[in-house]
């Protein structure tokens, strides 16, 4: 069979709703391309568990303490996961993360925002982890295997993310007046970059015609961030937090919360490095990766060593 | 004046709980910058077991004292010298390799310990040995297979964790530095006996670093003391006062 009629059959199948797997003839195109999207997926796990990770020793109770590291410790399991799932591609982590480090792939470019009070832990968990629920739940129904599992199985621990994280913000905004300013400070800074987090507009999104012709997105770009924001404006004003921008009203006769217009230079700033913490958060990845060497080094000689031992012994 | 069993109990408690407490503190620090993300996810659960017997431990402190102090009261209000953990767990994370030393050598004895205490008379302290013994059993583990892969593995991981042992070494004696408050808990068989702990951990330590193909350090060294009776270094204070800042800055506030 000639590489157009695979690709017919593969047309096809995706036009049935079928599943796909690594095994399977796929387009060459929508392989480099569910790479590119993956892997970009594991690294925003990996990353984000920066931000947070900021946190974690000065949380303000030993409850709020355990509950963030194990939110974080999901993170860096999201992060295996997917790192799994895109090696079943036919490329390997360790390229993956060179990639990353080398500035060649991007990810979310959220965590170049700085984690500042403890209430941006409640802003991250709730906004952030929320608009990857809208994300991820539709991803969770796409055509390609491993991701589809992997989604689902990502998709319950983030809502229990975002619950925490809007318990965190509920608790404050019945709190002290200093409490209640910090979370609305956190408000004011992370409600903007996590409507960015959909991505840019779909006329200026690129990528999204072929991954939308073969089933891996099954939205677009802003119909998921209104789906998001439709969610939570509701959620804000239910416990006294505004919502930091003044063209915002509910449109009757569409039943949708309308925005002002999204800063998209902003946004591009941030994917193109000069976000506020791009520069630390790859050298902080950079960093652990470099003084890991030995260490896994030490992990191959050890393995290497033992397992020519055995096969001696047998 | 004599101690009450309370109060003794309390005192025990203390360095039972800012054990776990400040270990999970140092642990938590590598949430992020571990050297394989594997090991990131490792770390961290272990930090989260020990953050998880220290709020149960320390709760039951509190209810020994009986002056309405909870874990978290006595978690984030206390100073450095109030704390009785031992000197082994508020140094600085170090490399893996440190971390890697500290964590068997204090596991080790945590797992001893928590096997000892299942037969404590104080049925909530059984209780929760019972519960972190079975967790301290997976964190020896851990820190076993890390010992022989870094003992056993390449020429650099070797030097890296024989110099961890020895630099670690001398904080041994103040984990098992023992006094009249644990004789008179023994005495009134509250808790076990734990003089024969010592013994039982360096032959299980031995054996692995043998194994390890390391060497033991030795054993003439000198010993700091002191933890157990709230002399610290001086980075137990730099910690808490990362650990305590939001409640200190706040005290009327509820999170």
């Amino acid at each position: 069979m000639d590489d157009a009629a695979k690709l017919k059959e593969f047309d096809d199948r995706i036009a049935r709703g079928e599943i796909f797997e690594p095994k399977d003839w796929m387009p060459e195109r929508l392989r480099k391309q569910l790479i590119r999207m993956m892997s970009q997926h594991a690294h925003s796990e990996v990353v984000g568990m920066l931000p947070e990770g900021n946190w974690i020793t000065r949380a303000p109770s030993l409850r709020r303490k355990m509950i963030l590291l194990a939110k974080v410790q999901d993170e860096g399991g999201h992060g295996l996961y997917i790192y799994s799932g895109v090696e079943s591609l036919g490329v390997r982590r360790e390229d993956l993360i060179d990639e990353l480090h080398a500035g060649k792939a991007k990810y979310s470019s959220i965590f170049n925002y700085p984690s500042l009070l403890w209430s941006d832990m409640g802003a991250i968990g709730w906004l952030v982890d929320g608009a990857a629920i809208v994300n991820q739940t539709t991803l969770a129904k796409c055509s390609f295997g491993p991701y589809a599992r992997a989604m689902i199985r990502i998709c319950k621990e983030e809502n229990f993310h975002k619950k925490q994280g809007y318990e965190i913000l509920s608790t404050m905004m019945a709190g002290t007046p200093a409490q209640r300013a910090m979370a609305q400070d956190s408000i004011n800074r992370w409600w903007w970059p996590s409507l960015m987090m959909f991505g840019p507009t779909d006329k200026d999104s690129p990528n999204s015609i072929d991954l939308m012709r073969w089933g891996i997105k099954r939205k677009s770009n802003d119909d998921l961030r209104q789906r998001f924001i439709d969610m939570t404006v509701p959620q804000a004003h239910a416990i006294g937090l505004t919502i930091p921008d003044p063209a915002l009203k509910f449109n009757k006769e569409t039943g949708h919360w309308e925005i002002g217009p999204i800063n998209w230079e902003e946004f591009f700033n941030v994917i193109n490095g000069n976000g506020p913490c791009n520069k630390e958060r790859i050298a902080a990845r950079k960093h652990a990766h470099d003084e890991g060497k030995w260490v896994r080094e030490a992990a191959v000689a050890y393995a290497q060593k033992h397992s020519s031992l055995e096969r001696r012994a047998a | 004046m004599a101690t009450s069993n309370n109060a003794a109990l309390f005192d025990f408690l203390l360095r039972l709980g800012d054990d776990q407490l400040v270990l999970g503190q140092r642990l938590a620090e590598w949430c992020g910058h571990g050297p394989i993300l594997e090991e990131d996810i490792a770390l961290a659960n272990i930090s989260l077991d020990l953050f998880g017997h220290a709020q149960a431990v320390l709760n039951l402190a509190g209810e020994m004292e009986g002056q309405g102090r909870d874990a978290d009261k006595l978690a984030y209000f206390r100073e450095a010298i109030e704390f009785k953990n031992c000197l082994l767990v508020e140094q600085p994370r170090g490399d893996f390799a440190y971390t890697i030393a500290r964590q068997i050598v204090f596991s080790l004895r945590a797992y001893l310990l928590w096997d000892e205490l299942t037969k404590s008379s104080n049925e909530t302290l059984a209780g929760i040995a019972g519960k972190a013994k079975k967790e301290s059993r997976y964190h020896v583990t851990h820190a076993s297979e890390w010992v022989l892969r870094l003992g056993d593995g390449t020429a650099d991981s070797h030097a890296r964790l024989q110099n961890a042992l020895d630099e670690v070494w001398r904080f041994t004696k103040d984990l098992f530095a023992t006094d009249a408050i644990e004789q008179q808990l023994a005495d009134q068989k509250i808790i076990p006996n734990l003089g024969g702990l010592y013994g039982k951990w360096l032959t299980m330590l031995q054996e692995l670093i043998t194994k390890a193909t390391l060497r033991m350090p030795d054993p003439g060294m000198f010993m700091q003391l002191g933890g157990r009776t709230g002399k610290h270094t001086e980075h137990l204070g730099h910690m808490l006062s990362e650990l305590q800042i939001l409640p200190r800055s706040y005290p009327d506030a509820r999170w």
